[in-house]
């Protein structure tokens, strides 16, 4: 399928390598020093780009990171990943506290998260039924329709949804002691949670489950002949990623302090998968990539746009046409672009 | 393609005479429910409403609104999906800047309309403005990304969210109404019984003559393409384009043209509904997405790539929005949805589909 050319698969050949502490860390240099810039981060920046940056860009990394893993080693491009999220991100208000008594229960936060989410996964899952009903670029319409059909759902509805007016202040839990709410508390949070799934990604992309979705992506029917269930493989893939999307709905409600159908409207799940296509759909950075682009272009376009004399709020057309110059020019994302000048610069410095 | 194992092996083909004979003798339990299904609706708007049915059901007044609305919508949904299933289904190619081209219709028939006054002299403006940018995006786009559906896809995506920022741009984030024409306004008295009078009088349906004459149009358009496809050379080229692309362009037919003609083809429908959309309701910011989701569930429900099949999903979808709206106004949408569900678990290439 054509889906498969446009994902750079992890090589296998990575799985195997086995090394000491000190060629891993060569190894993953960046990642480590980006890993800790991010730990130091609250003692340099400001509280705005602590939490309205780096952390709104690291929960759109894992929502993005839902959609990567489902694309990227599934080959299946779901549109309804950001709907996963608004679902969960609905629930926590629903079952845990918001401004609107008539509609939230009030339940503690260590009822309702875990609760939210079950309903959330739940949600995945049954996406991951009916899409796998077919396959190839009919995922992408059948996930639209769903997503659509949720946000024209949360739009009509007033007893659970609320309506056009959605939740307004939903507080984050205080739990331990802390204050969830505060910037530094929510920032540490949100990044335990993105270390988290990025790292549960790259475990999976490499066990037993992974490399058969990887092969259920290559080639279902050999797949199929050699023993796996596809569908099973390919719904427990959307199981296992709507739980990420679902974490990343509950704290993106905690940190807008709101949740409305904007939310999970068509075009957040569309600007996910801009997110997840510009940074690079061939490894799990690439959500994160993708996501501090996408929140850089939204928080300073306006300005900049303004600065080099064009108009500010023509910044949707910005996006688009990033996101055409990446479709069209590098595939694979700026991932691709990364690796590309990586191995062009070792390939000089090796030649003659 | 699709996995399930559904049982249509009676169907080859919605458009032979003989497929609707055939598909009674392969399912006479599926059958008979269609035609109960049929009846019970055909007593349902026909006959005036026996004392005790509106105390469950409500008035009977509401219920053949719905019905006439929901069918006129149908109208719409298919002037839309039809161009969307024919470019899929020749192209591969999902066209998800289909709602962007409804709305650029819109507003150039507005526009149209607004300068020469003439309502008409709109359809052919929208049509060809549309057909233009349909063919523009496939010859310079998406010939050079032939066979890649995935990247053709995200392109659509990515024009369509540049195309909704310029129109906004354009023209502004209000909701326009296009004015129904003198000659297509007021009522048209209907032989339909809505109520029946204490006097015994029956009270019969008026019903919007705009909507009517649309709906008969887009019948006449459905009814045209049908006999294009059938009748015509072009229609023979589609139709082999549709089944086996790559055999038709080694056996020397000039491919890319068809393409380009089909682009601008389904281009311009969109374009046309625009301007219906507009007059039946406005056009506006967030149209777009309402109809590219109208589409998407019209061709899931009625098959990908069959063009009687948008017609029947149409139908469904319209009657299935307008019905919910009037009986479940909180889950309007999940009604449709759950359509899409159930066809998408027993037939996942759609009621007229082929696989």
């Amino acid at each position: 399928m054509a889906l498969v050319q446009i994902t750079d698969s992890p090589s296998l050949g990575e799985v195997q390598r086995t090394s000491t502490l000190s060629r891993w860390a060569s190894q993953h240099a960046a990642i480590l020093l980006l890993g800790l810039v991010l730990l130091i981060l609250p003692v340099m920046a400001s509280d705005f780009i602590l939490v309205q940056v780096v952390g709104w860009a690291m929960i759109l990394g894992i929502i993005a990171l839902s959609l990567m893993f489902l694309a990227g080693y599934g080959g299946m491009v779901s549109l309804a990943q950001m709907t996963v999220a608004g679902v969960s991100g609905y629930m926590i208000t629903v079952f845990g506290a918001s401004s609107l008594p008539a509609i939230s229960l009030f339940w503690p936060w260590w009822v309702a998260a875990p609760i939210a989410i079950a309903i959330a996964v739940a949600f995945g899952a049954l996406t991951g039924v009916l899409s796998s009903r077919t396959e190839g670029i009919y995922t992408i319409m059948i996930t639209l329709a769903i997503a659509a059909a949720f946000f024209y759902l949360t739009l009509q509805n007033w007893p659970i949804f609320n309506g056009f007016a959605g939740f307004t202040t939903i507080p984050a839990p205080i739990a331990f002691g802390v204050n969830w709410k505060h910037p530094v508390p929510l920032y540490y949070l949100i990044l335990f949670f993105a270390a988290l799934s990025y790292m549960a990604v790259l475990y999976v992309s490499r066990a037993p489950f992974g490399l058969a979705l990887q092969g259920v992506r290559d080639n279902p029917r050999r797949m199929e002949a050699i023993g796996y269930n596809v569908t099973a493989h390919r719904v427990a893939a959307y199981a296992f990623a709507a739980l990420f999307a679902a974490i990343g709905g509950i704290l993106m409600v905690w940190l807008n302090n709101q949740i409305s159908p904007g939310s999970t409207g068509v075009e957040a799940c569309i600007d996910l998968l801009i997110i997840a296509v510009v940074g690079g759909l061939g490894h799990p950075i690439g959500a994160f990539v993708g996501a501090i682009i996408y929140v850089i272009l939204r928080t300073f376009a306006l300005d900049s746009l303004v600065a080099i004399g064009l108009d500010g709020r023509r910044f949707q057309t910005l996006i688009g046409l990033c996101f055409l110059v990446i479709v069209l020019f590098s595939p694979d994302g700026v991932i691709g672009l990364w690796r590309r000048w990586v191995a062009r610069a070792g390939g000089g410095r090796s030649g003659p | 393609m699709a996995t399930a194992s559904g049982d249509n092996s009676g169907v080859r083909g919605p458009a032979r005479g003989d497929a609707l004979g055939r598909w009674v003798g392969h399912h006479p339990i599926a059958a008979l429910a269609v035609a109960v299904a049929i009846i019970v609706v055909l007593w349902l708007v026909l006959a005036p409403w026996p004392a005790g049915f509106e105390d469950i059901f409500g008035r009977k007044r509401l219920f053949i609104n719905a019905i006439f609305n929901g069918i006129t919508l149908g109208g719409l949904y298919f002037l839309v999906a039809t161009g969307f299933t024919l470019i899929f289904g020749l192209m591969r190619n999902v066209n998800l800047a289909h709602g962007s081209l409804y709305l650029f219709g819109g507003y150039m028939g507005y526009e149209a309309g607004e300068w020469t006054g003439s309502w008409l002299f709109g359809f052919v403006i929208a049509f060809i403005s549309c057909a233009i940018v349909g063919m523009a995006m496939q010859f310079f786009i998406f010939r050079r990304m032939e066979g890649q559906d995935l990247r053709q896809t995200l392109v659509t995506l990515g024009l369509s969210i540049i195309f909704s920022d310029l129109m906004v741009w354009v023209w502004g984030g209000n909701a326009i109404q296009i004015d129904t024409p003198d000659y297509l306004m007021g009522p048209t008295p209907t032989p339909i019984v809505v109520a029946v009078k204490s006097s015994g009088d029956a009270v019969f349906l008026q019903y919007p003559r705009v909507r009517l004459v649309i709906f008969v149009a887009a019948v006449l358009i459905g009814i045209g393409m049908w006999l294009a496809l059938h009748r015509t050379r072009i229609g023979v080229m589609i139709r082999a384009g549709v089944d086996d692309r790559d055999m038709l362009s080694v056996l020397g037919y000039r491919v890319q043209l068809l393409f380009i003609l089909v682009f601008a083809f389904g281009a311009g429908l969109a374009g046309i509904a625009g301007i219906v959309g507009g007059t039946f309701q406005s056009i506006s910011l967030g149209e777009d997405s309402h109809f590219l989701l109208a589409s998407l569930q019209v061709v899931i429900v009625g098959g990908m790539g069959s063009i009687p099949g948008a017609a029947l999903g149409a139908i469904i979808i319209g009657c299935a929005e307008q019905l919910g709206q009037t009986y479940f106004q909180n889950y309007a949408t999940v009604v449709t949805f759950v359509i899409m569900v159930i066809v998408l678990a027993l037939r996942p290439q759609g009621l007229l589909g082929r696989r």
